[in-house]
């Protein structure tokens, strides 16, 4: 029933427009979008090849103040703005890639265990307990140390350790329906297992997962940029706001002639993140049946 | 209770055979060649052209993965973790002198983090959507979305560099001198306790002075976490009906807040907190780093950068321990507390 389904799609829509904090979060969002679509005209191309790379703009290691020809400074020769507009690209490149691959090994581990039950759900279980033992930063550092550096390694170190809270999400929510009617009536009807996980249970149990993974996204980002910070993440001058911070790393005792190096990129980091909590915040409120009135 | 308690108790060897195990892998995967690289410790030792094959047959690199691995596990349960380039000596002795420094940091950060972030979870609810509940709230989202490591680097900027207050480090330099001399008492390897142990209140001002912002930096992110969760359960048990009852009969709202309210809501407070001690323990990667103190996260840190291998299987398996044994912890208390969780 098509007209149904409209009208039920527009209460949410015009619930999500009267949330104030949701709306701020869109807005921000949506500011993100647009630098990073318009990046080679708000901060130029690199002439020297690949775009990721900043520029160097002196060969001289010390930091340089802002000033009209470079508006963020200059640190470690590579310019704090052009590395900040590029580095929301890989920001939205790092959160969405992990966050779906992370999200699809938990949709598959997690519904394979709720539904087939018995020990296949023992073990499965057991094994995101043993990487869920792992604290996250650690994991990420230790994988990340022994495939080398370099951004794709680390979108790979953070997909292996991140799936197990959908997994364990995904699992309880298919649990609950498992009990439910029209899951017996398909399989009343002769229906394949596979069939029924996908036509049937996944669809009224993965809001929840959409939820959970617009409020990962910050944290992958967040984590990734740690990753940079340490030495252990993206190269050296990838335009990524974690390693542009890493540079002030040499200057730990003077930080007041590298303050532009921090505020910069830590402001977008802290105001990207926010707005995927604030989203993520408010899809939570309008998913959640039990907020519906 | 019992049954539960040996039931996890049972688990926990399996599961940190299972951790064991992830992380041989991913050693594992380096190959040979690049393995054989942690144990050459001077070129001298490549000299002869077949030294490298020879080299890895003696340490047994090209062997299957199951019987390097068990190999492996069994010097690690005798207490043989390899050598430490970083604390150029075995990993197992270096990572028990640096443990302390990062145990007295995570003790100062854990009060607190949990006094504030209940106290301020239980205002934000009883007055909920009043200014006081908003203001709070804005506080833990904005702090749940700035990093860590931002934060700290801030607060040096700001603390250090500009306004000079709170230096980066352990104690200053004069004092560094003292703790080295003969008459100075180690006793726990934390300076701030040390210092008092030693009857030396100077020293013992200048090592809190040290670590403020660092205990700032670790804490703040999980009042943020912490402070939500207290609000939520909060607003929970306000509107359970034994409230209404003590409300109608009477009871002082102090009382009802102080007494009925708060104590129920901490059941889901406390899984909360006992994991957020185990992140703290994550976080003393970057803090450790930033404000160049010696300990278990910077051990890491610079085993990272320097690619010294034992030293960061080392230190995986020393955080995973402590977040096994903590979810351990964690979760039987929360059995003790909370009698319905028993009879599953």
């Amino acid at each position: 029933m098509p007209k149904k389904r409209k009208s039920e799609f527009r209460k949410v829509m015009k619930k999500y427009w009267t949330n104030g904090t949701a709306v701020l979060g869109t807005c921000l969002l949506f500011f993100f979008i647009v630098i990073a679509i318009f990046a080679p005209q708000i901060a130029g191309v690199n002439e020297m090849g690949d775009n990721y790379q900043i520029p160097r703009a002196s060969w001289s290691s010390k930091p340089i103040a802002p000033s009209a020809e470079h508006p963020f400074g200059v640190i470690g020769g590579r310019d704090v703005f052009y590395g900040v507009i590029w580095g929301t690209r890989t920001a939205f490149r790092l959160g969405l890639i992990i966050t779906s691959f992370a999200a699809l090994i938990g949709v598959i581990v997690g519904s394979i265990s709720a539904y087939f039950g018995g020990w296949v759900d023992e073990i499965l279980m057991r094994i995101t307990d043993i990487f869920l033992s792992i604290p996250f930063l650690v994991a990420a550092m230790v994988m990340t140390t022994i495939l080398g550096k370099g951004l794709d390694k680390v979108i790979i170190a953070l997909i292996i350790f991140g799936w197990m809270s959908t997994a364990r999400l995904i699992r309880g929510n298919i649990l609950q329906a498992r009990e439910e009617q029209y899951v017996l009536a398909a399989k009343a009807l002769g229906q394949k297992d596979w069939v029924i996980i996908i036509k049937h249970i996944l669809p009224n149990t993965i809001f929840p997962v959409v939820v959970q993974m617009s409020m990962r996204i910050g944290s992958y980002v967040i984590t990734a940029a740690g990753l940079s910070f340490l030495g252990v993440g993206a190269e050296p001058g990838y335009a990524d706001w974690g390693t542009i911070l890493s540079f002030s790393r040499n200057w730990m005792t003077m930080l007041d002639q590298s303050w532009f190096a921090i505020v910069f990129p830590g402001t977008a980091m802290v105001l990207f993140v926010l707005a995927w909590n604030l989203v993520g915040d408010a899809l939570r409120d309008i998913f959640d049946p039990r907020m519906r009135s | 209770m019992t049954a539960y308690i040996i039931r996890r108790l049972l688990l926990l060897p399996l599961i940190m055979i299972g951790v064991t195990l992830i992380i041989f892998t991913m050693i594992w995967a380096l190959g040979p060649d690049r393995l054989l690289a942690s144990y050459v410790k001077s070129p001298e030792a490549l000299k002869t052209p077949d030294a490298a094959e020879r080299l890895i047959k003696k340490y047994g690199l090209d062997e299957p993965m199951p019987v390097q691995y068990l190999k492996w596990l069994g010097n690690i349960i005798q207490g043989d973790f390899g050598y430490s380039m970083v604390g150029k000596k075995g990993v197992l002795p270096s990572m028990l002198e640096r443990f302390p420094y990062t145990l007295e940091l995570t003790i100062y950060a854990i009060v607190p983090v949990v006094l504030v972030a209940i106290w301020l979870g239980v205002i934000s609810a009883v007055n909920q959507n009043k200014f006081s509940d908003q203001f709070i709230r804005v506080f833990a989202l904005v702090g749940w979305s700035l990093p860590d490591f931002v934060f700290g680097l801030l607060l040096l900027l700001v603390f250090y560099s500009i306004l000079g207050w709170f230096p980066p480090g352990m104690v200053s330099t004069q004092f560094d001198l003292v703790m080295r001399t003969a008459e100075w008492k180690t006793i726990t390897s934390m300076p701030t306790i040390d210092a008092l142990l030693n009857g030396r209140l100077d020293i013992f001002i200048d090592a809190l002075r040290h670590i403020i912002l660092p205990v700032l930096t670790l804490a703040y992110l999980w009042w943020a976490y912490l402070l939500r969760i207290t609000r939520s359960s909060m607003l929970e048990v306000l509107r359970k009906d034994y409230i209404r009852t003590a409300r109608a009969k009477g009871v002082p709202e102090r009382i009802v807040i102080k007494k009925h309210a708060k104590r129920n809501a901490m059941i889901p407070v406390i899984t909360v907190a006992g994991g957020s001690v185990m992140g703290l323990l994550g976080g003393t990667v970057f803090v450790e780093t930033i404000f160049s103190r010696v300990g278990m996260g910077r051990f890491l840190a610079d085993a990272a950068s320097l690619l010294d291998y034992w030293s960061i299987i080392g230190g995986a398996l020393f955080f995973s321990f402590i977040m096994v044994v903590g979810n351990l912890v964690v979760d039987v208390s929360y059995a003790l507390v909370d009698p319905r969780i028993r009879l599953e």
